[in-house]
């Protein structure tokens, strides 16, 4: 086994990085996946409260790096699914802690033992940044459709492709469809012409994430969540399988009518 | 009157606005570095035939990723006198 490193970045903070890395993961695990995800927001550790593991933290990636203790000892298993993990990040250190060099030593050990390795990058396009994609396969993009969010991911983009990374993948986050059918939101089209990246995925604004994160249990897990459903054919599209989304512009009411019919494929 | 006029949805204003903005951005020339090359390129090029300056028009277009600079520069045609 040799796992894929996929890296979540977006530029700007906010724009739910955290929320997919949690919810592909979890996607991921529940259909037997081998996953292991790494928060590399050092200083601003978020990804173990919203997997809800934030109780069991004791050891911490900077703790592996600079060897204090092994990297098992790291690994926290999630609470639904024993083959998903998580390396939490430090919380009193920065991103100086680690190198780029350090992230693809660290992915190398865990490649043999597991599926995917995801990445949790933090917002900007600094060290932490470099650190989170010096290690990845393939990147993912998360972005809103708005104009702050989709400015900030063509910055990314420019910075992947003069790095040699090759395109990231979009995910267009909180898209409104009620909002694009007015006219007074970017469609999923206007991005994907502004941007000009292969897309993976649409995940609708769903006040689902807030609660499911409130719980930290992701919303993945939902079975009756729209952009839980979004999320867990993200992770499909990542296996490789082609999985058509609901028509994102169907009207709610008549999308939720038919919801408790449709079986997961 | 104008109350009545259709305003653009603020979708088509974002994204109008973003293609210019992305178009600075990923070519790193300011709208105002725009205009000085335009200028220089009119004195360039009016070293060796005549042009007619106030008509050309200058741009980055888009396809993909990728930019490219487009200038429109009519020539004045031979034996007519510069008016400006």
């Amino acid at each position: 086994m040799s796992a894929q490193v996929v890296t979540i970045t977006s530029g700007k903070g906010g724009v739910g990085k955290t929320t997919a890395v949690a919810n592909i993961a979890t996607a991921l695990a529940a259909v037997g996946q081998k996953v292991v995800c790494i928060d590399a927001d050092i200083g601003l550790r978020n990804l173990d409260v919203v997997m809800g593991l934030e109780n069991r933290i004791v050891y911490d990636l900077v703790d592996i790096v600079e060897g204090r203790c092994r990297l098992r000892q790291a690994m926290i298993r999630d609470r639904h699914f024993q083959d998903l993990y998580l390396i939490p990040a430090a919380q009193t250190r920065d991103k100086t802690a680690v190198s780029p060099g350090d992230m693809v030593d660290l992915c190398n050990e865990l490649r043999p033992e597991f599926d995917w390795i995801l990445i949790d990058s933090p917002a900007g396009i600094e060290r932490g940044f470099r650190n989170a994609i010096a290690p990845a396969d393939r990147i993912l993009l998360v972005t809103n459709p708005e104009v702050s969010a989709v400015r900030d991911a063509d910055r990314v983009i420019g910075i992947l492709e003069a790095e040699e990374k090759g395109s990231p993948w979009l995910i267009i986050n909180r898209l409104k469809p009620s909002l694009v059918r007015q006219n007074e939101m970017l469609s999923p089209e206007d991005v994907l012409d502004l941007l000009a990246v292969p897309l993976l995925g649409i995940v609708p604004e769903d006040e689902a994430i807030l609660i499911a994160t409130n719980r930290g249990t992701p919303v993945v897990l939902d079975e009756k969540s729209r952009a839980g459903r979004a999320f867990r054919n993200i992770a499909l599209r990542l296996m490789g399988k082609e999985v058509k989304d609901e028509d994102w512009d169907t009207p709610e009411s008549f999308w939720s009518r038919f919801w408790p019919l449709k079986g997961r494929k | 009157m104008g109350f009545f006029r259709s305003r653009k949805s603020s979708a088509q204003d974002a994204k109008e606005r973003l293609q210019l903005v992305l178009v600075h951005d990923r070519t790193n020339l300011p709208p105002g570095a725009l205009e000085a090359l335009k200028d220089d390129l009119i004195a360039a090029i009016s070293k060796y035939v005549e042009i007619e300056a106030q008509a050309v028009h200058i741009s980055i277009e888009r396809q993909g990723r990728s930019q490219r600079l487009v200038a429109d520069i009519p020539l004045r045609p031979r034996g007519q006198r510069a008016t400006d």
